[in-house]
Protein backbone atom coordinates (compact mmCIF):
# COMPACT_ATOMS: atom_id res chain seq x y z
CA UNK A 1 0.00 0.00 0.00
CA UNK A 2 2.45 2.88 0.70
CA UNK A 3 4.25 1.95 -2.40
CA UNK A 4 1.02 3.00 -4.35
CA UNK A 5 0.45 5.52 -2.18
CA UNK A 6 4.35 6.86 -2.97
CA UNK A 7 3.64 6.79 -6.55
CA UNK A 8 -0.15 8.62 -6.20
CA UNK A 9 -0.59 12.14 -7.64
CA UNK A 10 -3.93 12.71 -5.18
CA UNK A 11 -2.61 11.49 -1.86
CA UNK A 12 -0.91 14.63 -0.17
CA UNK A 13 -4.23 16.54 -0.96
CA UNK A 14 -7.03 14.12 0.06
CA UNK A 15 -5.24 13.03 3.26
CA UNK A 16 -4.95 17.09 3.95
CA UNK A 17 -8.36 17.66 3.20
CA UNK A 18 -9.83 14.50 5.53
CA UNK A 19 -7.60 15.24 8.22
CA UNK A 20 -8.76 18.63 8.25
CA UNK A 21 -12.68 17.42 7.53
CA UNK A 22 -11.98 15.30 10.71
CA UNK A 23 -10.26 17.78 12.82
CA UNK A 24 -13.71 20.14 11.98
CA UNK A 25 -15.52 17.49 13.26
CA UNK A 26 -13.93 16.29 16.39
CA UNK A 27 -13.77 19.86 17.51
CA UNK A 28 -17.81 20.41 17.01
CA UNK A 29 -18.27 17.06 19.24
CA UNK A 30 -15.68 17.57 22.27
CA UNK A 31 -15.93 21.89 22.09
CA UNK A 32 -12.41 22.17 23.22
CA UNK A 33 -9.78 24.98 21.87
CA UNK A 34 -7.44 22.32 22.00
CA UNK A 35 -9.11 20.33 19.45
CA UNK A 36 -8.18 23.32 16.61
CA UNK A 37 -9.37 21.54 13.41
CA UNK A 38 -5.40 23.08 12.17
CA UNK A 39 -3.63 21.53 14.63
CA UNK A 40 -5.69 18.24 14.44
CA UNK A 41 -5.02 18.12 10.54
CA UNK A 42 -1.67 18.86 10.73
CA UNK A 43 -0.75 16.08 13.47
CA UNK A 44 -3.09 13.34 11.37
CA UNK A 45 -1.20 14.04 8.78
CA UNK A 46 2.61 14.06 10.27
CA UNK A 47 1.22 10.17 12.10
CA UNK A 48 -0.20 9.07 8.75
CA UNK A 49 3.19 9.86 6.73
CA UNK A 50 5.13 8.37 9.75
CA UNK A 51 2.94 5.15 9.78
CA UNK A 52 3.08 4.37 6.12
CA UNK A 53 6.79 5.69 5.54
CA UNK A 54 5.95 8.18 3.13
CA UNK A 55 8.49 11.38 3.11
CA UNK A 56 7.65 14.95 3.50
CA UNK A 57 9.20 15.63 -0.27
CA UNK A 58 6.32 12.62 -2.14
CA UNK A 59 3.39 14.50 0.57
CA UNK A 60 4.35 17.92 -0.57
CA UNK A 61 4.12 17.13 -4.54
CA UNK A 62 0.43 16.73 -3.80
CA UNK A 63 -0.28 19.11 -0.94
CA UNK A 64 1.74 21.89 -2.29
CA UNK A 65 -1.33 23.17 -4.45
CA UNK A 66 -2.93 24.37 -1.05
CA UNK A 67 0.21 26.49 0.12
CA UNK A 68 -0.17 27.79 -3.57
CA UNK A 69 -3.32 29.71 -3.18
CA UNK A 70 -1.42 31.45 -0.32
CA UNK A 71 -0.39 34.36 -2.23
CA UNK A 72 -3.95 34.75 -4.08
CA UNK A 73 -5.85 34.36 -0.52
CA UNK A 74 -3.52 37.49 1.30
CA UNK A 75 -4.17 39.19 -2.22
CA UNK A 76 -7.95 38.96 -1.56
CA UNK A 77 -7.67 40.03 1.73
CA UNK A 78 -7.91 43.98 0.56
CA UNK A 79 -11.16 43.46 -0.23
CA UNK A 80 -12.57 43.34 3.04
CA UNK A 81 -9.56 45.72 4.18
CA UNK A 82 -11.21 47.88 1.49
CA UNK A 83 -14.96 47.41 2.75
CA UNK A 84 -13.83 48.20 6.22
CA UNK A 85 -11.26 51.09 5.45
CA UNK A 86 -13.34 53.46 6.97
CA UNK A 87 -12.82 52.05 10.70
CA UNK A 88 -9.40 52.64 9.88
CA UNK A 89 -9.26 56.06 9.15
CA UNK A 90 -11.66 56.90 12.31
CA UNK A 91 -9.12 54.74 14.62
CA UNK A 92 -5.86 55.52 12.49
CA UNK A 93 -4.15 56.61 15.78
CA UNK A 94 -5.14 53.39 18.32
CA UNK A 95 -4.46 51.00 15.44
CA UNK A 96 -0.68 52.38 14.72
CA UNK A 97 -0.39 52.97 18.38
CA UNK A 98 -1.42 49.16 18.81
CA UNK A 99 0.88 47.76 16.12
CA UNK A 100 4.01 49.67 17.32
CA UNK A 101 3.41 48.53 20.82
CA UNK A 102 2.78 44.71 19.59
CA UNK A 103 6.16 45.09 17.57
CA UNK A 104 7.71 46.17 20.12
CA UNK A 105 6.24 43.66 22.71
CA UNK A 106 7.25 40.71 20.51
CA UNK A 107 10.86 42.16 19.69
CA UNK A 108 11.70 43.21 23.61
CA UNK A 109 9.64 39.83 24.92
CA UNK A 110 11.96 37.64 22.42
CA UNK A 111 15.36 39.75 23.66
CA UNK A 112 14.48 38.98 27.44
CA UNK A 113 13.73 35.10 26.99
CA UNK A 114 16.69 34.57 24.84
CA UNK A 115 18.64 36.27 27.73
CA UNK A 116 17.03 34.16 30.32
CA UNK A 117 17.53 31.28 28.43
CA UNK A 118 21.53 32.23 27.48
CA UNK A 119 20.29 31.99 23.68
CA UNK A 120 23.56 32.61 21.61
CA UNK A 121 23.19 35.89 18.93
CA UNK A 122 22.29 33.18 16.11
CA UNK A 123 19.40 31.63 17.77
CA UNK A 124 18.55 35.03 19.05
CA UNK A 125 17.98 36.61 15.47
CA UNK A 126 16.20 33.38 14.00
CA UNK A 127 13.61 33.96 16.82
CA UNK A 128 13.07 38.18 16.07
CA UNK A 129 10.78 37.30 12.84
CA UNK A 130 8.70 34.38 14.62
CA UNK A 131 5.80 36.63 14.38
CA UNK A 132 5.34 38.34 11.08
CA UNK A 133 4.30 36.68 7.52
CA UNK A 134 6.83 33.66 7.06
CA UNK A 135 7.60 35.47 3.18
CA UNK A 136 8.65 38.55 5.01
CA UNK A 137 10.34 36.63 8.25
CA UNK A 138 12.24 34.43 5.72
CA UNK A 139 14.09 37.44 4.26
CA UNK A 140 14.66 39.32 7.45
CA UNK A 141 16.10 36.19 8.96
CA UNK A 142 18.51 35.55 6.31
CA UNK A 143 19.60 39.18 6.70
CA UNK A 144 20.40 38.65 10.25
CA UNK A 145 22.07 35.85 9.58
CA UNK A 146 20.35 33.76 11.39
CA UNK A 147 18.88 29.98 10.82
CA UNK A 148 15.74 30.00 8.24
CA UNK A 149 14.54 26.72 8.49
CA UNK A 150 14.08 26.83 12.28
CA UNK A 151 12.87 31.29 11.56
CA UNK A 152 10.20 29.22 9.30
CA UNK A 153 9.20 26.67 11.94
CA UNK A 154 8.58 28.86 14.67
CA UNK A 155 6.54 31.35 12.43
CA UNK A 156 4.49 27.94 11.79
CA UNK A 157 4.05 27.43 15.79
CA UNK A 158 3.17 31.11 15.75
CA UNK A 159 0.50 31.17 13.77
CA UNK A 160 -0.98 27.78 14.94
CA UNK A 161 -0.73 28.89 18.75
CA UNK A 162 -2.51 32.28 17.48
CA UNK A 163 -4.75 29.99 15.51
CA UNK A 164 -5.83 28.04 18.74
CA UNK A 165 -6.00 30.87 21.52
CA UNK A 166 -7.05 33.44 19.73
CA UNK A 167 -10.76 33.45 21.00
CA UNK A 168 -10.30 32.18 24.62
CA UNK A 169 -7.39 34.92 25.14
CA UNK A 170 -9.79 38.01 23.60
CA UNK A 171 -11.82 36.36 26.07
CA UNK A 172 -9.71 35.98 28.80
CA UNK A 173 -8.33 39.15 28.95
CA UNK A 174 -11.53 41.25 27.54
CA UNK A 175 -10.40 42.29 24.48
CA UNK A 176 -13.84 42.91 23.06
CA UNK A 177 -13.44 45.61 20.56
CA UNK A 178 -13.66 43.92 17.44
CA UNK A 179 -11.42 46.66 15.74
CA UNK A 180 -8.66 45.81 18.59
CA UNK A 181 -9.08 42.10 18.31
CA UNK A 182 -8.03 41.55 14.54
CA UNK A 183 -5.62 44.13 15.26
CA UNK A 184 -4.10 42.03 17.74
CA UNK A 185 -3.97 38.48 16.09
CA UNK A 186 -2.85 40.43 12.61
CA UNK A 187 0.02 41.84 14.37
CA UNK A 188 0.41 38.09 17.30
CA UNK A 189 0.20 35.50 14.50
CA UNK A 190 0.03 36.68 10.85
CA UNK A 191 -2.14 35.08 7.96
CA UNK A 192 -2.58 31.66 9.87
CA UNK A 193 -4.12 33.39 13.13
CA UNK A 194 -6.17 35.90 10.50
CA UNK A 195 -7.93 32.94 8.77
CA UNK A 196 -9.41 32.67 12.36
CA UNK A 197 -10.43 36.29 12.22
CA UNK A 198 -12.09 35.82 9.12
CA UNK A 199 -14.36 33.19 11.24
CA UNK A 200 -14.83 35.68 14.25
CA UNK A 201 -16.27 38.37 11.73
CA UNK A 202 -15.36 40.83 9.00
CA UNK A 203 -14.31 43.29 11.04
CA UNK A 204 -12.02 41.31 12.73
CA UNK A 205 -10.46 39.79 9.28
CA UNK A 206 -10.15 42.91 7.68
CA UNK A 207 -8.12 44.61 10.38
CA UNK A 208 -6.19 41.44 11.14
CA UNK A 209 -5.16 41.69 7.36
CA UNK A 210 -4.08 44.88 7.68
CA UNK A 211 -2.05 44.10 10.85
CA UNK A 212 0.20 41.39 9.31
CA UNK A 213 1.32 44.26 6.51
CA UNK A 214 1.92 46.95 8.71
CA UNK A 215 3.31 44.74 11.39
CA UNK A 216 5.47 42.78 9.04
CA UNK A 217 6.96 46.41 7.64
CA UNK A 218 7.48 47.59 11.06
CA UNK A 219 9.07 44.24 12.61
CA UNK A 220 11.60 44.41 9.57
CA UNK A 221 12.90 48.23 10.90
CA UNK A 222 12.58 47.65 14.23
CA UNK A 223 14.44 44.29 14.29
CA UNK A 224 17.63 45.74 13.29
CA UNK A 225 17.97 47.64 16.40
CA UNK A 226 16.97 44.58 18.31
CA UNK A 227 19.31 42.36 16.74
CA UNK A 228 22.91 43.52 18.24
CA UNK A 229 21.45 43.20 21.59
CA UNK A 230 22.83 39.98 22.20
CA UNK B 1 -17.66 30.71 -15.06
CA UNK B 2 -17.97 33.49 -12.59
CA UNK B 3 -15.76 31.84 -10.20
CA UNK B 4 -12.84 30.88 -12.85
CA UNK B 5 -13.29 34.94 -14.03
CA UNK B 6 -13.05 36.06 -10.97
CA UNK B 7 -10.12 34.09 -9.63
CA UNK B 8 -8.05 35.04 -12.60
CA UNK B 9 -8.53 38.93 -11.76
CA UNK B 10 -7.08 37.83 -8.29
CA UNK B 11 -4.50 36.46 -9.93
CA UNK B 12 -3.29 38.61 -12.47
CA UNK B 13 -3.01 41.06 -9.17
CA UNK B 14 -1.03 38.26 -7.73
CA UNK B 15 1.30 38.03 -10.72
CA UNK B 16 2.02 41.96 -10.86
CA UNK B 17 3.09 41.24 -7.05
CA UNK B 18 5.39 38.97 -8.44
CA UNK B 19 6.69 41.18 -10.87
CA UNK B 20 7.53 44.49 -8.43
CA UNK B 21 9.10 41.51 -5.98
CA UNK B 22 11.37 40.86 -8.72
CA UNK B 23 11.78 44.83 -9.92
CA UNK B 24 11.84 46.27 -6.67
CA UNK B 25 15.36 45.35 -4.07
CA UNK B 26 12.97 45.45 -0.75
CA UNK B 27 12.84 42.56 1.11
CA UNK B 28 8.77 42.50 0.92
CA UNK B 29 7.06 39.65 -0.58
CA UNK B 30 5.02 38.93 -3.80
CA UNK B 31 1.60 38.83 -1.61
CA UNK B 32 2.35 41.90 0.28
CA UNK B 33 2.40 44.09 -2.89
CA UNK B 34 -0.18 42.00 -4.10
CA UNK B 35 -2.19 43.37 -0.78
CA UNK B 36 -1.26 47.12 -1.60
CA UNK B 37 -2.01 46.71 -5.37
CA UNK B 38 -5.51 45.05 -4.91
CA UNK B 39 -6.47 47.44 -2.34
CA UNK B 40 -5.46 50.19 -4.67
CA UNK B 41 -7.35 48.48 -7.59
CA UNK B 42 -10.20 48.73 -5.36
CA UNK B 43 -9.88 52.29 -4.27
CA UNK B 44 -9.79 53.70 -7.59
CA UNK B 45 -12.85 51.74 -8.78
CA UNK B 46 -9.87 50.15 -11.29
CA UNK B 47 -11.66 46.80 -10.07
CA UNK B 48 -15.05 46.24 -8.10
CA UNK B 49 -15.77 44.31 -5.18
CA UNK B 50 -18.50 42.14 -6.66
CA UNK B 51 -15.87 41.34 -9.82
CA UNK B 52 -13.64 39.71 -6.95
CA UNK B 53 -15.92 38.73 -4.16
CA UNK B 54 -17.42 35.21 -5.04
CA UNK B 55 -13.86 33.99 -5.21
CA UNK B 56 -12.17 35.39 -2.31
CA UNK B 57 -14.93 34.38 0.40
CA UNK B 58 -14.10 30.88 -0.69
CA UNK B 59 -10.27 31.38 -0.55
CA UNK B 60 -10.82 33.20 3.03
CA UNK B 61 -13.41 29.61 3.98
CA UNK B 62 -10.33 27.76 2.91
CA UNK B 63 -7.85 29.48 3.90
CA UNK B 64 -6.71 27.54 7.24
CA UNK B 65 -6.13 24.44 5.33
CA UNK B 66 -3.56 26.39 3.68
CA UNK B 67 -1.52 25.85 6.43
CA UNK B 68 -1.41 22.56 6.75
CA UNK B 69 1.63 21.39 4.12
CA UNK B 70 3.92 23.97 6.14
CA UNK B 71 2.74 22.42 9.11
CA UNK B 72 3.77 19.32 8.21
CA UNK B 73 6.68 20.41 7.12
CA UNK B 74 8.00 21.02 10.59
CA UNK B 75 8.94 17.14 10.48
CA UNK B 76 11.56 17.93 7.88
CA UNK B 77 12.67 20.86 10.77
CA UNK B 78 12.66 18.46 13.59
CA UNK B 79 16.38 17.53 13.41
CA UNK B 80 17.19 21.08 13.70
CA UNK B 81 14.88 21.97 15.98
CA UNK B 82 15.28 19.17 18.68
CA UNK B 83 18.42 20.16 20.39
CA UNK B 84 16.72 23.65 21.29
CA UNK B 85 12.92 22.87 21.08
CA UNK B 86 12.74 23.92 24.92
CA UNK B 87 13.91 27.56 24.82
CA UNK B 88 12.50 27.82 21.83
CA UNK B 89 9.10 26.05 21.95
CA UNK B 90 8.41 28.25 25.41
CA UNK B 91 9.73 31.92 23.71
CA UNK B 92 7.55 31.08 20.64
CA UNK B 93 4.29 30.09 22.40
CA UNK B 94 5.03 32.84 25.20
CA UNK B 95 5.73 35.78 23.07
CA UNK B 96 2.83 34.82 20.82
CA UNK B 97 0.30 35.47 23.92
CA UNK B 98 1.80 39.02 25.03
CA UNK B 99 1.92 40.26 21.73
CA UNK B 100 -1.52 39.11 21.33
CA UNK B 101 -2.54 40.51 24.60
CA UNK B 102 -0.12 43.80 24.49
CA UNK B 103 -1.34 44.65 21.06
CA UNK B 104 -5.68 44.47 21.67
CA UNK B 105 -5.28 45.88 25.15
CA UNK B 106 -3.31 48.63 23.30
CA UNK B 107 -6.01 49.27 20.82
CA UNK B 108 -8.43 49.45 23.20
CA UNK B 109 -7.16 51.42 25.44
CA UNK B 110 -6.48 53.89 23.15
CA UNK B 111 -9.49 53.92 21.78
CA UNK B 112 -11.24 54.64 25.01
CA UNK B 113 -8.66 57.74 25.82
CA UNK B 114 -9.17 58.97 22.42
CA UNK B 115 -13.23 58.78 22.63
CA UNK B 116 -13.15 60.56 25.94
CA UNK B 117 -10.77 63.47 24.36
CA UNK B 118 -13.44 63.98 21.99
CA UNK B 119 -16.12 64.22 24.25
Amino acid sequence: MSSFLGTSVFFGLAISLASYELGILLNRRLRSPLLNPLLVAIVLVIVTLKVLHIDYAHYNDGAKFLSYLLTPTTVSLAIPLYLQLHLLKKNFKAISVGIFAGVVASLGSIWLLALAFNLDHLMYVTLLPKSITSAIGMGLTAELGGNVTITVATIVITGIIGNMTAESICRLFKIDDPVARGIAIGTSSHAAGTSKAMEMGEIEGAMSSLAIVVAGLVTVVLASFFAPLI
Amino acid sequence: MKYVRQFLIILMVSLLGEALRFVLPFPIPASVYGLVLMLSALGLKIIQVEQVWDTSQFLFSIMPMMFIPSGVGLIVAWPLLKPVILPVGIITVLTTLIVMVVTGKTVQWMGHVLRRKEQ
